[in-house]
């Protein structure tokens, strides 16, 4: 039964009382040629016994393998704290804080959350959060389109290294707005964005330019070099960023000699599970002076009639409720629950755990690039440094390899030959700080073994 | 006080953090970071008890009547969040191989074929990550129809002015210009200023039915013909959909394309703000440009669809599959109630918002349309109160929160003077409609007896009325370190 | 009832035009707009030494709960914006008609200014 609490004689007093005779005669509104009664091919509903036996089966389906994809989604431990406080009633089944006085709760805490994950980007503001990191790197594109004035040509640079659905969703997201979007040419060596690919674009008119950090591979960007050259050209500087690797490395405010503009990129890292793609979600910081083109609620601190402090939407102006067809952006939500994980695991882990879960991370991806390298017919693809991930390349066909290890319960990691034709042997890789070595000496045995065997 | 007031330095929650000294030295010095950011320096304790606390100052459907008009806040079964919670589910990463998620993908397979029954529709996909872009999805779709016939000439989406604000926020993003059609006198779309604004410009109008003046739209069937006489397409804003299940189909009404909100209609949590879940249903000419990924059935096996199998696909709009958990849990929600629950919920949805409406105005409230059904939801007006007692619906709004009772939606539809937006839902007693009847009577009181009272109300909560001309004109976004 | 000078010219959507000695017209949003939109948090203002058409969005004036576009009344070239309104948005609410003044225009045609409404033509417009 749907959760309806009405007995017969509620149903009774209540008809009654509006003056009909039946629940039917309610829908009397609806064209007769219109209606329907009944709902043929949706299944008899079942109680939570039964349901929870059905679905712990299948959940046990897809239980017991163990990860090395990485590719933009990321297993972290997540802290028991984290979802217990995140699944509170009071949280979970709130809606928008539209009344202020009744939601200060939320409202507080994306204050902080934007305070968090803004000093973690190096930059001056930050919104409540977008979708996820692609759909938040297409909002920031149409962002700089509109921030830019002093350029005309809404052609965008993107580095060839970023994720590759990320392009795709933001060309998806910006096309409408005839906003081009142009990919740079990464360097087959060492698989990362190199300065003379920017070379045919010096004089010419770049709204903005975006960079990856890590990169797709797993590669280290020279950052400073490509934010300064964006910045001589009149370009703004987007940062796509993983916000764990951002303890680690230089953050995107302090890249080149004035920072990057603005600042997106995939919350999943910091508390949300893997969850089949989300709920996730994508954060958005910039420099104070573009708060305006930002897209998405944000909150402000204020005080009340008494002058006591509290906290409020603001800026909303800008958002579609009221400025409609005019609005920065047609996003009404922010994912209001993964961004409460987000806050409630910063503070338990703070920046000292950010750094030694991005450090423990990089530790057993290292240990695995060891094992796995000793193996003949593995190697590693581009020289230099990478972050917890790495780019493989096997001797045998990749989806071949993929299969016998998947039927080993390992899912040995995500191929690039799609996405990068040039790249059909290769798996790109990730180990976080889950895995133990015994974990990792079983994946390179049982690699070693599909790949040795016939 | 902030959770960045209450740290100490160097205090940190070293259960949490992996074991190890580890080295820098594989990375390139001038890479790595300088600087340390200003997150809590605070135990576990402190974190959850600041957090905790926080939650109990938010209104919730855990905790309180909630008649948002518009947003469905009903109950959300705990039930539903523990089975979506096994750790199967919630281990699985997005890019998975088949043969590791053929529970999951069974699930949601099951949930597109659902979800295409209950709209009439014939192919679906869940990628949408929300409503909003749901929209977008369904106007892309729209125009890759247009353009895939040659017919580039279509410029113009027709929305309602009553419309949320995200439909021509939608069509806009899409590169459409928004024709604004008035609405008539009786709540209904005006249909002489439709006809005048049909044309071969235009590409598609956006609805919502039972629109958000919470009526049925009831020439549908005579815009869907004219609309599709004129070579437009019709979308559907699934906002209100929780009115109509098992009663009537987009389908069978005539539209071509629509989302639906999962968080509304199929009591997903709403999380204070998100994630929501915006699933787009076509019919046939639109299959082919359905976003990506969609799940299929091939014998026992079920398999996601890549983009490379779909090339007429408008493509990705998340770096995976869209807010998945979500799905799931509106998944696990359809299968509890199944076909006589969902026909129960669009019901007593309508009877709870009959019976409020009916007992407000025989309190002498007065309704936006009087002559008209309430659908799940109604309209009332404090357009008299405002001009005779200067007590807008927002001093209503939030007296309301001092009763421990969350506000309707203020001033929206903007048509509307002073309105208030009620939406019960199917999962309030008769008990609490009538305590709400019997406050908004003592708030009428209150206003007539001590309106200064009313206006400065309310006087229970956390913090009273706040100042949001300094919120916008003193931006105050992120906290900073006081200096030494 | 609203302030609305009679020497001034006035646009339908509320935008009040004031000719200068020199040439150049002076514009600010009257004080009947002001009160429609509430308390200023924001002036967008055009940008300097551009062209606009009448008609052209130039500009947005943002309350708290409503942004509205600022239209050219006439057509020319932007000789001057008012700088302080970028610190200071609530002047547009004390003083529409003196220090709320929003942008300066060189007139490209002067005809224009006899399409502008005059102060009894708006005042019945706004009392629609």
């Amino acid at each position: 039964m749907p959760f309806i609490p009405h007995t017969e004689d509620d149903v009774r007093a209540m008809l009654n009382t509006i003056g009909v005779d039946s629940i039917n005669a309610l829908f009397d509104e609806i064209p007769d040629n219109l209606r329907i009664h009944d709902l043929p091919d949706v299944p008899e509903g079942l109680g939570e016994m039964e349901l929870a036996g059905i679905m712990r089966k299948r959940a046990l389906q897809d239980i017991g393998n163990a990860c090395y994809i990485g590719a933009g989604a990321y297993e972290h431990h997540i802290p028991a704290a984290v979802w217990e406080v995140t699944g509170r009633g009071e949280f979970m089944t709130a809606y928008t804080p539209y009344q202020a006085e009744a939601s200060q709760g939320t409202l507080q805490l994306i204050y902080e959350y934007q305070t968090m994950i803004s000093s973690l980007m190096g930059l001056d503001v930050s919104n409540a959060s977008l979708y996820d990191g692609a759909s938040a790197m297409g909002e920031a594109i149409l962002m700089a389109v509109r921030a830019n004035r002093q350029s005309k040509s809404k052609r965008i640079l993107v580095a060839g290294t970023i994720h590759p659905v990320y392009r795709r969703v933001a060309h998806a997201l910006v096309k409408g707005q005839h906003i081009t979007i142009e990919e740079l040419p990464f360097c087959p060596d060492s698989g990362i964005t190199a300065m003379d690919a920017l070379a045919p674009y010096n004089g010419e008119d770049i709204a903005a330019v975006v960079i990856p950090q890590p990169n797709f591979f797993g590669r280290l960007e020279e950052v400073d070099l490509l934010t300064n050259w964006g910045h001589e050209h009149g370009a703004l500087v987007i940062a796509v960023v993983n916000p764990i690797a951002m303890s680690l490395f230089r953050e995107p405010g302090q890249w080149g000699d004035t920072g990057a503009d603005i600042a997106v990129g995939e919350g999943q890292p910091l508390g949300i599970p893997l969850a089949s793609g989300g709920p996730y979600f994508g954060f958005m910081c910039c420099k104070q002076a573009l708060v305006r083109q930002m897209p998405g609620r944000i909150i402000g601190r204020t005080t009340d009639l008494d002058g006591k402090p509290g906290f409020a939407l603001t800026l909303q102006a800008r958002e579609q409720h009221i400025r409609r067809s005019k609005a920065t952006s047609n996003i009404c939500t922010n994912q209001g629950l993964a961004v409460t994980a987000a806050t409630i695991y910063m503070s338990i882990v703070g920046a000292g755990g950010l750094r030694q879960t991005a450090l423990a991370s990089h530790h057993n991806t290292k240990l695995l690039v060891e094992k796995v390298t000793a193996i003949k017919g593995v190697e590693v693809v581009f020289e230099g440094a990478y972050f917890h991930e790495v780019v493989l390349r096997l001797a045998k066909p990749v989806h071949e390899v993929m299969d016998k290890m998947a039927e080993h319960r390992i899912q040995v990691g995500y191929p690039l030959g799609d996405d990068f034709p040039d790249y059909q042997d290769c798996l790109l890789v990730c180990v976080t700080e889950k895995k133990d070595n015994d974990e990792i000496q079983q994946y390179a045995d049982t690699l070693a073994t599909v790949l040795g065997g016939a | 006080m902030l959770i960045f007031e209450q740290g100490t330095k160097n205090r940190r929650a070293f259960m949490q953090a992996p074991r190890g000294e580890f080295s820098t030295d594989d990375f390139p010095a001038h890479l790595l970071r300088e600087t340390t950011p200003t997150l809590p320096e605070v135990s576990e304790l402190q974190a959850v008890r600041h957090y905790t606390k926080l939650s109990q100052k938010n209104f919730s459907i855990d905790t309180q009547f909630y008649p948002l008009g518009s947003c469905t806040m009903k109950y959300n079964p705990r039930g539903v969040h523990r089975l979506a919670t096994y750790p199967g589910y919630l281990g699985r990463h997005p890019l998975a191989p088949d043969q590791h998620s053929q529970g999951y993908l069974q699930s949601i397979y099951e949930l597109q074929e659902i979800l295409k029954s209950v709209t009439g529709m014939q192919g679906i996909s869940l990628a949408p990550m929300a409503g909003a872009q749901g929209e977008f999805a369904g106007v892309q779709m729209i125009q890759a129809y247009h353009e895939a016939r040659g017919d580039t000439a279509r410029s113009e989406i027709i929305v309602p002015e009553a419309a949320h604000g995200t439909n021509p926020a939608s069509a806009v993003m899409c590169g459409y210009t928004v024709k604004s059609l008035p609405i008539a006198d009786d709540g209904d779309v005006d249909f002489d200023a439709l006809k005048s604004i049909v044309g071969p410009q235009t590409a598609g109008i956006m609805l919502t039915n039972p629109s958000t003046l919470g009526v049925f739209e009831r020439r549908i069937k005579d815009v869907a013909d004219l609309i599709h006489d004129a070579g437009g397409l019709l979308y559907y804003d699934g906002a209100n959909l929780n009115a109509i299940l098992g009663k009537t189909r987009p389908g069978d009404m005539g539209f071509d394309v629509m989302h639906m909100n999962l968080h509304k209609t199929f009591a997903t949590p709403h999380g204070a703000g998100g994630p929501g879940s915006g699933p787009v249903a076509v019919a046939e000419c639109l299959e082919p440009y359905l976003p990506v990924p969609i799940v299929v059935k091939e014998g026992e096996y079920y398999r996601l669809v890549a983009e490379s199998e779909r090339p007429d696909s408008i493509g990705h709009l998340s770096a995976f599959a869209g807010n998945a958990n979500i799905m799931l849990r509106a998944y696990i929600y359809a299968r509890m109630l199944g076909r006589e629950g969902l026909i129960r919920a669009g019901e007593f949805a309508t009877l709870n918002a009959n019976y409020l409406m009916k007992r407000l105005q025989d309190a002498g409230f007065d309704l936006a349309y009087p002559e008209r059904r309430a659908t799940h939801e109604f309209i009332i007006t404090m357009a008299r109160q405002a001009k005779q007692m200067d007590i807008t619906a927002m001093d209503f709004a939030k007296r309301l929160l001092d009763y421990d009772m969350h506000a309707p939606t203020t001033y929206f539809p903007l048509l509307i003077a002073e309105c208030l937006l009620i939406e019960p839902t199917e999962t309030e007693s008769k008990e609490v409609l009538d305590k709400f009847v019997e406050v908004m009577i003592k708030i009428q009181q209150e206003a007539e007896s001590d309106p200064d009272m009313v206006r400065n109300a309310p006087y229970t909560r956390p913090v009273r009325r706040l100042d949001d001309v300094k919120a916008a004109r003193e931006l105050d976004l992120v906290w900073k370190e006081p200096s030494a | 009832m609203s302030e609305v000078p009679s020497e001034l010219k006035y646009s339908k959507s509320h935008e009040w035009v004031r000719l200068e000695d020199d040439g150049s017209v002076t514009i600010g949003i009257t004080e009947h707009a002001q009160e429609l939109l509430g308390d200023m948090v924001f002036v967008e203002l055009p940008d300097l030494e551009t062209d606009v058409n009448s008609g052209d969005e130039c500009g947005v004036v943002e309350s708290v709960k409503a942004a509205s576009d600022i239209y050219a009344p006439v057509s020319g070239f932007v000789v001057a914006i008012n700088e302080e309104l970028s610190d200071a948005p609530e002047i547009v609410n004390s003083d529409p008609y003196g220090g709320g003044w929003i942008f300066r225009l060189k007139l490209r045609d002067d005809a224009e200014m006899s399409e502008l409404l005059d102060a009894d033509a708006y005042e019945e417009h706004i009392a629609d």
